[in-house]
């Protein structure tokens, strides 16, 4: 039964939500019906969007913006961009984590060696894309390297690389940026679910005769197989949303353009493509949503 | 046996140890690089790795010059330059009188005691032969003159002209002291007005304060309103509302970027503070209340029933017991949002052009061509004092605000 307290009319809850539902309404829930509209209309968001079709091509009417998000070569470079930074970056962000998790746990200076992992969660993107862009830099004419990895490359005989404009690499030099700065993050949720396995089970198995790897992926993995997954749903939100490592670093250039760097470049030339690429945006983390949801109202069950 | 177990548990930690510390250094490297840099002259950051600083001075026998010098000098003068009384060669002074190698060879060409000055083996007799052994002799001479200590490398030019946004070929100190007080283009050399340049990192900081204190205490404050409704106030939906909050806390802010700037721009609210803040209390809003909800949720409800029963009202309930025992998750939330938003680039792009904070003045210094690293190092770093210290000060709420929710977007 709720406590008597809670049982107060509708006045006191209206005042004290008051401030906080009229601010979400009119800077998250409005603007966001809006941007769903203006998806639908031309680059100034005024006509509608099928104003923009052109004679003799390929239409899709009120939702011409929608083609234009989803095939044009650029926005295809994105999606495709984005996807695999999803395959790539995600699971090895999580899985360096976990290894500086599972690493750090077994040393006494374990404080001090998470804390300097965890750092660049207090560096801003940009600071970091100018952190990574002094490594990778390039000296194309005379003198000597000032960038570290190609520094290493030329001492060890090797040609420098142009890490961000060679398309082979640098989309992996991106990404790598990224595990950099999210590896602490997700070394610091899944340190703290690996100190709450109970000691004694891991103890006892150890007894039992089982080694480190199999203690490892017959116990602790599945007990906190659950922080794993927030980890990655979490980085998945994170890697959709990539925008500033990719906007200071190569600006989207050299076949590295992603999702929210198109919606960016948009804004101020064509607002209805702009907007078409943010509800993309969104849709692509309805599932995450979905999925949070399911697990918040599994949670509320065990309150 | 006992010893040898001791010895052998150490022993297989070895790897272990290696590879933690290992990877400590690969990730503290990027930003001691930066850092190092953003010490070094224009110049040298320009033309040498920032390692370089580390790996000491030039041994003696690879400044060019060494081995002429050995030749037709050290027999008489002597490693160090003194073997002739009264004629110190790598005294700075004595080289100050020979600016260029030809007057040096002139030197050398007078007669000593009525002998060539450099007899053994002597200088070739073609003066151009001969000055392409003077002249690095002279190069030897004036490279050992200027060997420079560790420290004087080093000096805080960078973020001086970083602060008041200096981007010419030598530093703002430099040229502000040579024009000896006379305004060098549109700066006036005095350094609190150059300091106001908005094109500078110092007004930038300033603007990031402007932007930050605010926009992280109002949201703080409306949420832990909210937050004390869906925790301790019954009223029709508020499941429902409560797991739409949930669903919002992850929707990109790139979903409302534009709706709320053409408002603004309706009501001419565009480039001010208040739009900035307001736009980072709606975003914030669902992962304030979320986790402040969820605190204050767990809070005994003994407490807040007894002090009911005590004739309490909710506003008395909510100053007296929820606002003083949430101060742990205002604290973690209030770490969280200061950093995020200090960092933010995206937004403060937007709705504060006119006014760059710091990440949006560090993209302005960005030279493609990379000729102001220099400048680029010192803004980095400039950008990163408030939030690391804030970091590493308050670590333990920070990681307790992100391990609580760990979803926001």
């Amino acid at each position: 039964m709720a406590p008597k307290i809670m049982k107060q009319g509708i006045k006191a809850p209206v005042m004290y939500l008051l401030p906080a539902l009229l601010i979400m309404s009119v800077f998250v829930v409005f603007p966001m019906i809006n941007t769903i509209r203006l998806s639908f209309l031309d680059a100034r968001g005024i006509e509608s969007a099928a104003t923009t079709c052109v004679e003799g091509e390929t239409c899709w009417g009120a939702f011409e913006n929608y083609r234009y998000a989803l095939t044009n070569p650029v926005m295809l470079t994105a999606l495709k961009n984005n996807a695999l930074w999803l395959i790539l970056m995600v699971p090895a962000t999580v899985i360096m984590g976990l290894l500086i998790a599972l690493l750090a746990d077994r040393v006494k200076y374990e404080p001090v060696a998470k804390s300097l992992i965890f750092m660049p969660v207090a560096v801003s993107f940009i600071g970091a894309g100018i952190i990574w862009r002094f490594i990778y830099y390039i000296q194309t004419g005379k003198g000597e390297q000032i960038g570290v990895i190609n520094a290493i490359i030329t001492v060890l005989g090797g040609e420098p690389i142009a890490w961000m404009s060679n398309t082979a690499v640098n989309n992996y030099a991106l990404m790598l940026v990224g595990v950099w700065l999210w590896a602490g993050f997700c070394m610091t949720i899944l340190s703290a679910a690996l100190k709450s396995v109970p000691k004694e089970v891991l103890e006892a198995a150890r007894v039992d005769g089982a080694n480190e790897f199999q203690v490892f992926f017959k116990i602790m993995l599945p007990i906190i197989m659950p922080t794993i997954i927030v980890v990655t749903t979490t980085m998945v939100i994170n890697v959709l949303k990539i925008f500033d490592i990719v906007y200071v670093m190569t600006g989207g250039n050299f076949g590295t353009e992603v999702i929210a760097n198109r919606m960016f470049k948009l804004i101020v030339t064509d607002t209805g493509r702009s907007m078409a690429i943010a509800v993309i945006l969104v849709v692509l983390t309805i599932p995450i949503m979905i999925f949070n949801a399911n697990r918040f109202r599994q949670q509320e069950k065990l309150r | 046996m006992k010893p040898f177990g001791k010895i052998n548990k150490i022993l297989k930690k070895i790897p272990l140890h290696l590879a933690v510390v290992l990877m400590c250094f690969m990730w503290v490297l990027p930003t001691i690089g930066l850092f190092v840099s953003s010490f070094r002259s224009r110049e040298d950051v320009r033309t040498t790795g920032w390692w370089t600083v580390f790996s000491g001075s030039e041994s003696e026998m690879e400044i060019e010059g060494y081995e002429e010098y050995s030749t037709y000098c050290a027999t008489c003068h002597g490693v160090d330059g003194t073997g002739v009384e009264g004629s110190d060669i790598f005294n700075p002074d004595t080289l100050t009188e020979y600016p260029r190698g030809n007057r040096l060879f002139l030197y050398l060409q007078e007669p000593i005691d009525g002998e060539a000055h450099v007899q053994d083996p002597e200088l070739p007799g073609n003066p151009k032969e001969a000055l392409e052994v003077v002249n690095p002799v002279h190069n030897y001479l004036t490279a050992t003159k200027e060997e420079e200590s560790f420290l004087s490398q080093f000096s805080f030019s960078n973020y001086v002209d970083a602060l008041v946004g200096y981007k010419g070929t030598r530093t703002y100190l430099e040229d502000c002291d040579s024009s000896s007080d006379t305004p060098v283009g549109k700066f006036t050399c005095d350094l609190t007005t150059d300091l106001a340049n908005p094109e500078g990192m110092g007004r930038a900081f300033i603007n990031t304060l402007l932007v930050t204190i605010p926009a992280t205490i109002i949201p703080i404050l409306i949420a832990a309103f909210a937050a004390y409704a869906f925790a301790w106030l019954d009223f029709p939906g508020r499941q429902g509302l409560f797991a739409l909050l949930v669903g919002l806390q992850i929707i990109p802010l790139q979903m409302t970027l534009i709706p709320i700037s053409r408002m603004y721009a309706r009501v001419g609210m565009q480039d001010t503070f208040l739009g900035i803040w307001l736009f980072h209390t709606g975003f914030g809003l669902p992962y304030a209340i979320y986790l402040m909800r969820n605190f204050i949720g767990t809070l005994p409800k003994e407490l807040f029933e007894s002090a009911y029963i005590d004739g309490a009202d909710h506003w008395t309930a909510f100053r007296k017991i929820a606002l003083p025992l949430a101060t742990p998750a205002i604290a973690s939330l209030g770490i969280y949002q200061f950093i995020w938003v200090w960092n933010d680039f995206l937004v403060a792009k937007i709705f504060l052009a006119t006014k760059p904070v710091l990440t949006v003045q560090i993209t302005n210094l960005i030279d493609p061509r990379g000729q102001n690293w220099h400048l680029l190092t010192g803004a980095a770093f400039l950008s990163f004092i408030i939030p690391m210290a804030v970091f590493f000060a308050f670590q333990r709420y920070f990681v307790r605000g992100m391990l609580a929710g760990s979803v926001k977007g």
